[in-house]
């Protein structure tokens, strides 16, 4: 029973809580708050929990669990994560690590030198980036427990910046022992250092981590547990954060045409656009060059000469990103600006095309060409379309044609069997390991997706990406890559557009959850939630 | 007794039968499947954003897809006979745990959507029947033809942005609140949340259809003697609509119910998307998309068997509700 007494005592402290409330909130905002569940969505449920032997999905889940040696800022300089000390030899070709000391897995078991040897060895034959990062890796030691040296055949100058913990996750080496790591039950029930404990996974529908009591850095993590659901469909996901029942989401959260509405609409909707280093990539016109028309530099030039970049991304992209001349990304560290850029030519476009020796026929038509837009993301299409009225205008008919997604990457890298792909690609952490493959002759490798599809081959573009892998200077590297870039936008085999609009979009209860370089798939300890 | 010695004796049958309808699936399915471009291990190297030849090669020794096609089916055959569905590489896990993961949402969700889908079909049908023409029957009408050509996801997302966004009664999708350990009365009201909007939004379709049925059996016993005569003898209205007139109108309904479980399953693809059901829908869904064979036969096993199940429980059903129509 309330008295009438402590009925108006309630109703003035009531009447008194908008004055007290923002102070109480403003001293929160400063000191991090314990406990609380935060739920994080991700798009798509991956094969294992840890981005140990492939480096899809499960990046967004790894490094909560699994640590890895580095960790970096948003310049990309590495911070110390399980390795405290960092060392390159003069030549390059030497790198030793000191191991933080006192530290146990999940299970226990004290973290030491040989799981560090044993996660590379595995990372360096299964990852198929791992095993760009680690080509020239030729033999691990382990002089004391609590220090590592790799020694490699030649200077790799990306490897420091290869080692967070969601591209090589350290693993204890008694759970991952001889033979083939790919089924390892601990993929999928992980156990590593880092700031949550692996609790269940199910499939899909979620995972569940909470906090690691015996966590090395003394007070983190702040949250009680984490959520990872998997919410496929993009309005679904749209919905989840409206109602506040998803808290954070990376990569594209919600379709492009909801995220302005989203955040204008939810005022405890933000976005962030830090820490997207590892996942920056570009969006492609690509040309098949064993396509006897399309070989012909002109007809690449006059289609060049056709496509209105910033269109493509005010009315595809919703105004997001960037437009951009070359392969990489702005975010990428090698990036150049001022490339050569094709002006929307019309009149251009069909002089060239004549005098490449493809004229209008009796009803308008030089010749057809079919367009595949790669059916993953909801831009590529849409893409094609413009491209296909862009080239309807000088007289190429192009037909679109719709895929699933093994059905594109088999008729694209298997097949061949395509003209024009609408494509996109990750430009990762360095150029050696995220755009080498795109253009080196050598990977031009039939049933390897993502490989070099146009099957471009200029030895120039080779000596220098051959080149840019072992250089040590930074200077005389940013110069070979200056050059790369400068030569591809000339060769044409390719058309960039767009760079990839990669953001986090989070309820602003959330603090803390970009600290650096890999940004969400970073591992947590830093979040806490706000009232 | 003998009604109970044809009941065992019909799911015998349908039993036996299930062999030879499950092998063909089997064969069906793995053969359709080799037929769409593209393999297990384009997709999941694909989907990881890069590879290696050595990486694609490791891939599908795992996947055993360097084995010529024969004898890869023989060796899932020679599984199935030892009550294995194979493992899932993509997944971690066997398929047979996969698969019991999500059958128990699978069959909630059906089951749900079978019983909102009848009783919401025959209370709008004995509404419109009772009097035909007036405007409750008007409306009802224009509803269950709006429900009936509307798709289920679109009538889902509507569900979610009215009771989810704007009224915030209930979760947007998900199977339980994740994390929240419940029991009791706590534990059934918070699964019956999460199951209300996709239910609904996959029953409404059904809903339209039962609905008519009804209607037009309600209109037709009405007419009938033994209906007029007990009108005639000042029989109760809800007794009347109760004993003569449902009853009659159930015996179709059954019928439709039973040949619309396969349909139900198969709409169950859409709804899981959208409302972030785990079930098996959605499960296929990506075996297909990711080329994974092992997970698709085995959801298309399960599948069947739930089809066939039903189909005997509902003949049952019938034949107890009209004990003209002999179980067979």
């Amino acid at each position: 029973m309330i008295s009438r007494r402590h009925f108006s005592q309630l109703m003035l402290s009531a009447s008194a809580l908008p004055f007290i409330a923002p102070i109480a909130v403003r001293a929160q905002q400063d000191e991090p708050r314990r406990g609380g569940t935060l739920v994080y969505a991700l798009n798509q449920a991956p094969p294992s929990l840890i981005s140990l032997v492939s480096p899809g999905v499960e990046r967004g889940i790894s490094a909560k669990v699994v640590e890895g040696l580095l960790d970096y800022d948003h310049d990309l300089n590495p911070r110390p994560q399980l390795a405290t000390e960092w060392d390159i030899s003069e030549d390059g070709l030497t790198y030793r690590f000191k191991l933080r000391e006192g530290v146990t897995f999940h299970d226990g078991t004290p973290f030491t030198s040989r799981d560090v040897e044993a996660s590379i060895r595995i990372v360096s034959q299964n990852h198929s980036r791992g095993r760009a990062s680690f080509a020239n890796l030729e033999s691990i030691e382990t002089p004391s427990d609590h220090e590592v040296v790799l020694r490699l055949s030649k200077p790799a100058p990306y490897l420091l910046r290869a080692l967070p913990a969601d591209e090589v996750p350290i693993v204890p080496a008694h759970l991952f022992g001889e033979g083939d790591p790919t089924g390892n039950p601990a993929l999928t029930a992980p156990v590593g250092t880092g700031p949550f404990r692996f609790i269940e996974y199910v499939r899909g529908s979620h995972v569940l981590l909470e906090r690691n009591e015996d966590y090395w850095q003394a007070g983190k993590p702040y949250l009680d547990s984490v959520i990872i659901r998997f919410i496929t469909d993009g309005a679904a996901r749209t919905a989840a954060f409206e109602t506040g029942e998803v808290h954070i989401g990376g990569g594209a959260s919600v379709p492009l045409s909801d995220l302005g509405r989203l955040i204008d609409e939810n005022p405890h909707l933000a976005l962030e656009t830090r820490g997207q280093v590892y996942d920056a990539g570009v969006n492609r016109i690509e040309f098949n060059l064993e396509n006897e028309i399309l070989a012909n530099r002109n007809v690449r030039l006059a289609i060049a000469h056709l496509i209105d970049k910033d269109y493509i991304r005010d009315t595809i992209y919703y105004g997001y990103g960037a437009v951009i001349d070359g392969p990489f990304a702005p975010e990428v560290p090698y990036y150049t600006p001022g490339l050569p850029h094709y002006e929307v030519d019309v009149d251009l476009a069909n002089r060239l095309l004549d005098e490449a020796g493809y004229p209008r026929d009796a009803n308008g038509v030089r010749f057809q060409i079919r367009i595949d837009p790669r059916p993953l993301a909801d831009t590529d299409r849409p893409t094609a379309e413009y491209l296909r009225a862009r080239l309807a205008e000088v007289g190429i008919e192009a037909t679109l044609r719709t895929q699933d997604f093994a059905a594109y990457v088999n008729r694209v890298f298997t097949e061949r069997d395509f003209d024009i792909i609408v494509n996109g690609i990750t430009n990762s952490f360095d150029p050696t390991i995220g755009t080498q493959r795109i253009y080196w002759s050598e990977n031009l490798r039939r049933g390897v997706p993502f490989s070099n599809a146009t099957a471009y081959n200029n030895p120039e573009v080779d000596r220098l990406l051959l080149a840019a892998a072992v250089e040590i200077d930074p200077k005389t590297r940013f110069q070979q890559f200056a050059d790369f870039q400068r030569q591809v936008v000339n060769d044409l085999p390719d058309i960039h557009t767009v760079s990839q609009f990669r953001y986090t979009l989070y309820n602003t209860r959330v603090q803390n959850h970009t600290v650096g370089a890999t940004g969400i798939n970073g591992n947590f300890a830093d979040i806490w939630l706000a009232d | 007794m003998t009604q109970s010695r044809r009941i065992f004796r019909s799911l015998l049958r349908n039993f036996l039968q299930a062999i030879p309808t499950i092998f063909i699936i089997v064969t069906l399915g793995f053969f359709m499947l080799q037929l769409a471009p593209g393999d297990a291990a384009d997709f999941m190297a694909a989907e990881a954003g890069s590879a290696t030849a050595e990486t694609m090669a490791q891939l599908r020794s795992a996947f055993g897809l360097d084995l010529p096609l024969l004898s890869q089916l023989g060796s899932y055959y020679a599984g199935l006979a030892n009550f294995s569905l194979g493992h899932s590489l993509r997944y971690g896990m066997p398929v047979s745990e996969l698969i019991m993961q999500r059958l128990p949402g699978t069959i909630t969700l059906m089951a749900a959507a079978i019983v909102l889908a009848v009783s919401l079909g025959l209370l709008a049908g004995t509404v419109m029947g009772m009097r035909p023409g007036r405007w409750p029957d008007r409306i009802l009408s224009v509803l269950s033809l709006l429900f009936y050509s509307v798709p289920a996801f679109w009538i889902g997302l509507m569900l979610i942005v009215f009771f989810s966004i704007r009224l915030g009664w209930l979760p947007t999708g998900g199977g339980y609140t994740l994390g929240a350990k419940l029991s009791g009365l706590d534990w059934f009201v918070d699964r019956a949340r999460h199951l209300a909007l996709p239910a609904l939004s996959l029953a409404l379709y059904y809903v339209a259809i039962y609905a008519r049925l009804v209607r037009a059996s309600v209109i037709e016993a009405k007419s009938q003697d033994h209906v007029r005569t007990a009108i005639a003898k000042g029989m109760g209205r809800y007794r009347l609509i109760r004993v003569h007139i449902l009853r009659s109108a159930l015996g179709p309904i059954t019928a439709m119910v039973g040949m619309h479980v396969a349909g139900i399953l198969g709409g169950a693809v859409v709804i899981e998307t959208v409302f972030s059901w785990p079930g098996m829908g959605r499960l296929a869904y990506e075996a297909i998309l990711s080329r994974e064979y092992t997970v698709l036969l085995g959801i298309l096993i399960v599948s069947a068997l739930l089809v066939i199940a039903m189909n005997a429980i509902f003949d049952i059903v019938q034949s107890l509700l009209d004990p003209r129509v002999a179980v067979r």
